[in-house]
């Protein structure tokens, strides 16, 4: 039954995804291309590609995306609650160990190392992205290369969430409309 | 800003829901967007624990992001909120990709939606350099966080330079955390 393959395939993904986003991808690559046969070696790649232009984990954008390819919605909802049941469950587990022992000064030691570990996670994750809003995808980084456009855009933003105060979803999605506007622009001049 | 109010399901639903729609580029986008809006706009938990709540989700199989949310759920709601946080931010995800089967051939070839994804990433790496800085500007105000710093700085290249798993990067700093703790409570004893 395929509901019942689509449900055990993403849980066995949910299980072995540690350390987040594309590290689950040579996983999702064996259960679905390899192993399944669900979706061939091109269309894993529309998948990537769609999942970057897309919100959302990679694994339950590839679990909506085969699902939905195989046995439509409801393969698609088979496929996603697979994948988020496991850690789930293990979260939940955590989730009491840390509230039972969160006096005691070894598990405090140990909160106080990841607090700040988890803010350097956050500026790596942040840096990676200003490099791909200045420099775009794939693109040597060089004066020459850089995208001023954005570089305008990130500062404006910045000083609206700083100075202004202004909601972050606005913030980014204004400027994706300036930027979209500039390129209608272009096209015109 | 400001409207500091108890904690509400529904509440919590709409910002998980809305948060996981426009978080594009991955789990760690979505931290400094929660950071904002459940310690600094609703008040409903505070800084320290937020990030230790993302390290649990973090070293826990799956999405960072869902994995937050549950953990978030938990933490205000019990298991009505882990479910609750688990659906607002699966949701969006789902909705997307099912109606972006369809579509995609038109959308990736459209030059405007190309243009737009571009430019929110600037919006998207000003969000995180405005959390960050919020979060990191504490530990260099303080001379006994030092250690922290460290920590921060040694995360911070392992991560982006060296490129080293986050799953590995989060068990080293609480070991870290664990034996300097240890270490403080044996010498505090041995003085006695």
């Amino acid at each position: 039954m395929i509901y019942l393959q689509l449900f055990l395939s993403f849980l066995y993904i949910g299980v072995f995804t540690i350390g987040g986003g594309y590290a689950s991808l040579p996983l999702i690559n064996q259960q679905i291309v390899i192993d399944n046969g669900w979706l061939t070696a091109s269309e894993f790649t529309d998948l990537i590609t769609i999942s970057q232009i897309t919100p959302g984990p990679i694994a339950i954008n590839a679990a909506t995306f085969v699902g939905t390819k195989v046995a439509g919605l409801p393969g698609a909802l088979c496929a996603t609650l697979g994948f988020m049941v496991p850690p789930f469950i293990i979260v939940t587990i955590f989730f009491f160990i840390y509230k039972k022992y969160s006096k005691v000064s070894v598990m405090q030691g140990i909160m106080s190392g990841l607090r700040p570990a988890v803010v350097a996670l956050i500026a790596a994750a942040g840096l990676d992205i200003l490099v791909t809003a200045f420099w775009g995808d794939g693109i040597a980084i060089t004066l020459a290369n850089l995208d001023l456009l954005s570089v305008v855009l990130t500062a404006a933003a910045l000083a609206a969430l700083k100075k202004f105060k202004v909601d972050q979803i606005i913030v980014i999605f204004g400027c994706g409309i300036v930027y979209a506007l500039a390129e209608f622009v272009q096209r015109l001049v | 800003m400001g409207k500091k109010s108890g904690f509400n399901l529904w509440a919590f639903f709409r910002a998980t829901f809305v948060l996981s729609a426009f978080t594009f580029g991955g789990g760690y986008v979505i931290v400094p967007l929660m950071k904002k809006k459940f310690c600094d706009e609703y008040g409903w938990i505070t800084e320290d624990e937020t990030l230790e709540l993302v390290a649990i989700g973090q070293s826990s199989p799956g999405a960072i992001a869902i994995n937050a949310s549950v953990l978030l759920g938990w933490r205000f709601k019990g298991l009505a909120g882990a479910l609750v946080g688990a659906l607002g931010t699966a949701l969006p995800p789902l909705i997307i990709l099912s109606v972006m089967f369809y579509i995609y051939d038109f959308v990736r070839s459209n030059t405007y939606v190309a243009a737009m994804l571009r430019g929110m990433q600037s919006g998207i790496a000003a969000v995180i350099i405005d959390a960050v800085w919020d979060m990191a500007k504490g530990y260099f105000k303080n001379p006994i966080k030092v250690p922290s710093i460290v920590v921060m700085a040694i995360a911070f290249c392992a991560t982006w330079v060296f490129g080293i798993n986050v799953a590995y990067i989060i068990i080293v700093a609480g070991a870290a955390g664990a034996v300097a703790a240890i270490a403080t409570k044996n010498r505090k004893e041995g003085q006695l």
